[in-house]
């Protein structure tokens, strides 16, 4: 076995009371592509921010050529020859790509020395790239190059990759996966982090799965199976009941008819193609891994954005929980009875034709502090002074205030603890039991096959429903974008 | 008891805003002795002319008072909005451009329908001046700090063009208008200088206040300054519609100083009608903390030391630019020491926040 050229050993990170990382070792051997698989919260940007010196370990051991480093920050990280590229690109878009290189590896910024070094090292590497072009004006496949470069310009040997290609179209992204190949050839070994089964076995060496903190396996690309990892990946649960089939389900309140809707800018893929109906009565999961268009198609069904194609039919009033609780949830400066004010709107009782009563407001945010268990001193505190679970409940309360026919909830459970998660799970069964239809994204698809009554999936833009009773794995590779191989194998 | 949720903190929110008071003062005070001018007299020159008879707040501090209260309120209501109108002055010129304008043609027109068309025309044509910021801001993401400071130039521009071509006066040799016919005139307080511009403005003050702290728009108006994310997804509001309506009424309010102070101080529009109303207007604003009723204090407090400043030039031969220093400090230690004009500021800078 070749010597490894970076190893971490029994890291340990604690953010809050979760623990992102549980002891996991790891070790990057020279001239490999290793691919660092998981699922979102796995622990895998962690673990590899903790190597670049982003993140401090609360324990364990960092060896980079066998000798014990602490990496203080990037810059130390940068001088024992490690280079990383983060999820999002970092470029400056008004500086050309030599500017972009000189800012990243502290070199003189002008000169043609600069432009010399920028080809030279683009020729060593073997990511051909104009020095002069503006960053601003490369395409997507073009600025990851310069990411790499700039990664690479302070000699690096061990390159990070942080999900390279989500910011990537399809084709791309293969190219760019066989850039990462040429790279090995010259020598430099590579962290390949994804949550893309194919994209590991297609290009790397060796494969480690992360779940929940700890590494599941390590191994050799060639001996796995798409099956095997998915199973690492998402972990074979304990039997749970296959989803409910509900009798009492009403009529059709959420029809969406060939829908195409733009992606965020900075990645995501949008919406390309969805059908589908959600009736009153049921609970709906969207299971779908992050950046496949949940939160488009959340966010058109709830009035936040026009689709480009396709008709959404709704029947209000509609409330929308989203995932940031503190930037868009709600207003940190204002005090839960403005909250409520502020989500309700007109139709509410205290605002009769524009004109607000506070007084029954604030008697009203009392009353839900009683109904909603939220533990707060009064309504007129200010929001943010609340811990993060009664926040929820304070946004899950003026949600329901609305009296929804229609509850979209986008991991609406983010940052709770397991309490707090189980609460909010209650409160949406309540809700669909009231006769709400609930669509529910959740990250967690164990939990979200335990909330909901039957689960859509959204893989690259597509939406897949699932039959009645399907189980984990087929939904998970169903997510995963396996399941054509799961049914040929 | 439920409570009035703007007069929560009413003993911290004034708190501030006389620390700042404070520090302009002992600033001022601590540069005419550092300049070599006894302070006390200066100091006591400085209050007869603001305070020191009748007829120094009759004639100088009220009438000086009217414009900044306007201004004023329109700027706090824009901040509030996270509309940084820095545009004022000129929005003002665009009023008093077109009350000029108006009130010179209405000369047989009865007073009574006259005065209010002079002040609309200026209301309408500072709201016109703010349109452009606003449209481009929500167009195109022009940043409106950037357009409406610059519009300020040109507003200057055509005031000059406009008192030395279509507005000159009829024998054609000063830069400056005819007066306006009486029927134009707002009507005065009689034997003072004081007009009834005053009694509008604080109306609009009252009003605002009623805006901001009962109607579910005014509050709703808040919320997008604060977070105009969350006023869209939860509070489900189009923030850019509060955003370029305050920017409007704004401009409007400037628009309608200028025509009040031309229609009631000056009869006419000359070049540096303005002794730069349109940026006290901020420090008014923010010393007031945007709120509608204290802009009306801090509008006479600044109007008070303006006034002041004449007769301490006058009997202590201090420069009456020494008051602009008390502003220039107040408001930065406003901007310090207050965390939300900081992040209004911040915010202003940063389209991703919108």
């Amino acid at each position: 076995m070749p010597a490894a050229l970076l190893t971490l050993t029994a890291i340990r990170k604690r953010y809050g009371s979760t623990e992102a990382l549980k002891g996991a070792d790891f070790s990057l051997a020279r001239g490999e592509i290793h691919a660092l698989l998981g699922e979102n919260g796995a622990g895998k940007s962690t673990l590899m921010k903790i190597a670049f010196g982003l993140v401090q370990p609360d324990g364990g051991r960092i060896l980079v050529d066998g000798a014990e480093v602490i990496i203080r920050n990037p810059l130390a990280a940068r001088r024992l020859g490690i280079g990383m590229v983060h999820q999002h690109f970092t470029d400056i878009p008004v500086f050309t790509v030599a500017e972009n290189i000189a800012l990243a590896a502290g070199w003189p910024p002008s000169g043609r020395g600069l432009r010399d070094r920028v080809r030279r090292l683009a020729e060593e590497a073997g990511l051909p790239l104009d020095p002069d072009a503006l960053a601003g004006e490369l395409s997507a496949g073009l600025r990851q190059r310069l990411e790499v470069l700039k990664a690479l310009a302070g000699h690096a040997r061990i390159l990070l990759l942080d999900e390279p290609t989500s910011v990537l179209p399809p084709s791309e992204a293969d190219t760019f996966l066989g850039l990462v190949q040429r790279l090995r050839d010259r020598g430099v070994a590579t962290v390949l982090i994804t949550h893309k089964l194919q994209e590991a076995l297609a290009v790397a060496d060796r494969i480690t799965v992360l779940r929940a903190g700890e590494v599941i396996q390590t191994g050799a690309a060639q001996s796995e199976r798409p099956e095997t990892l998915a199973t690492a990946m998402l972990g074979t649960a304990p039997a749970r009941p296959a989803p409910r089939i509900r009798a009492a389900v009403g009529e059709v309140v959420i029809n969406a008819r060939d829908l195409a809707i733009p992606g965020a800018a900075g990645g995501g893929t949008g919406i390309r193609n969805a059908s589908f109906q959600v009736r009153a009565g049921e609970v709906v999961g969207l299971a779908a891994v992050e950046g496949n268009g949940q939160r488009e198609l959340l966010r058109a069904l709830a009035g936040l954005a026009r689709p480009a194609r396709g008709t959404i039919q709704v029947t209000g009033p509609v409330s929308f929980i989203p995932e940031d609780r503190t930037s868009e949830g709600q207003i940190g400066e204002l005090s839960l009875t403005e909250n409520l004010v502020l989500s309700q709107g007109r139709a509410a009782p205290w605002a009769q034709h524009g004109w607000l009563d506070w007084p029954a407001a604030g008697r009203r945010a009392g009353e839900l502090l009683e109904r909603f268990d939220i533990r707060a001193p009064g309504p007129d505190v200010a929001a943010e002074r609340l811990s993060g679970g009664n926040q929820q409940r304070q946004i899950i309360a003026n949600a329901m205030e609305r009296r929804p026919r229609v509850l979209l909830a986008e991991n609406p459970v983010r940052g709770l603890d397991l309490r707090a998660t189980a609460e909010v799970y209650d409160r949406l069964r309540r809700a669909a039991a009231e006769g709400a239809a609930v669509l529910v994204h959740l990250p967690d698809l164990d939990d979200l096959l335990d909330v909901a009554d039957r689960i859509l999936v959204l893989a690259a833009g597509e939406l897949i429903p699932m039959p009645e009773g399907a189980g984990r794995d087929l939904i998970g590779r169903t997510m995963l974008g396996t399941r054509g191989q799961a049914a040929a194998g | 008891m439920p409570q009035d949720p703007q007069l929560r903190s009413h003993g911290h929110a004034l708190r501030t805003p006389l620390l700042a008071l404070g520090i302009g003062l002992a600033v001022l005070v601590l540069g005419l002795a550092t300049a070599g001018y006894p302070p006390l007299p200066a100091l006591a020159a400085l209050w007869r002319g603001a305070l020191g008879s009748p007829d120094a707040i009759l004639s100088a501090l009220l009438p000086r008072a009217i414009p900044l209260i306007l201004i004023g309120l329109g700027i706090g209501l824009a901040f509030r909005a996270g509309a940084f109108n820095i545009g004022a002055e000129g929005q003002f010129y665009a009023g008093a451009i077109a009350a000029t304008w108006v009130g010179l043609a209405l000369g047989t027109w009865p007073r009574l329908v006259a005065v209010p068309t002079v002040l609309l025309a200026g209301f309408a044509a500072g709201l016109a001046w703010a349109a452009v910021p606003a449209l481009l801001r929500v167009r195109f993401g022009v940043l409106e700090v950037i357009s409406t400071l610059l519009l300020n130039f040109v507003a200057e521009a055509l005031v000059s063009w406009m008192v030395l071509g279509p507005l000159q006066e009829s024998k054609h040799t000063y830069p400056q208008s005819d007066p306006l016919p009486w029927a134009a005139r707002l009507p005065q307080f009689p034997g003072s200088r004081l007009h009834l511009g005053l009694l509008v403005a604080l109306c609009l003050a009252l009003a605002l206040w009623l805006f901001g702290r009962r109607t579910l728009a005014g509050f709703q108006l808040r919320a997008v300054g604060l977070s105009p994310a969350a006023a869209r997804v939860m509070g489900g509001v189009r923030p850019e519609r509060f955003f370029a309506a305050a920017l409007l009424v704004s401009g409007a309010f400037a628009g309608l100083a200028g025509a009040s102070e031309v229609s009631g101080t000056t009869f006419a529009l000359f070049q540096n009608l303005s002794p730069g109303f349109g940026f006290t207007g901020i420090a008014v604003a923010l010393l007031a903390r945007l709120h509608p009723l204290g802009i009306v204090a801090t509008g006479l407090l600044f109007a008070g030391l303006e006034a002041g400043a004449g007769a301490m030039q006058r009997d202590a031969g201090v420069p009456a630019v020494a008051v602009y220093v008390v502003e220039a400090v107040v408001i930065l230690t406003i901007v310090l020491a207050d965390p939300a004009a900081r992040r209004a500021g911040a915010a202003a800078t940063d389209p991703a926040s919108r």
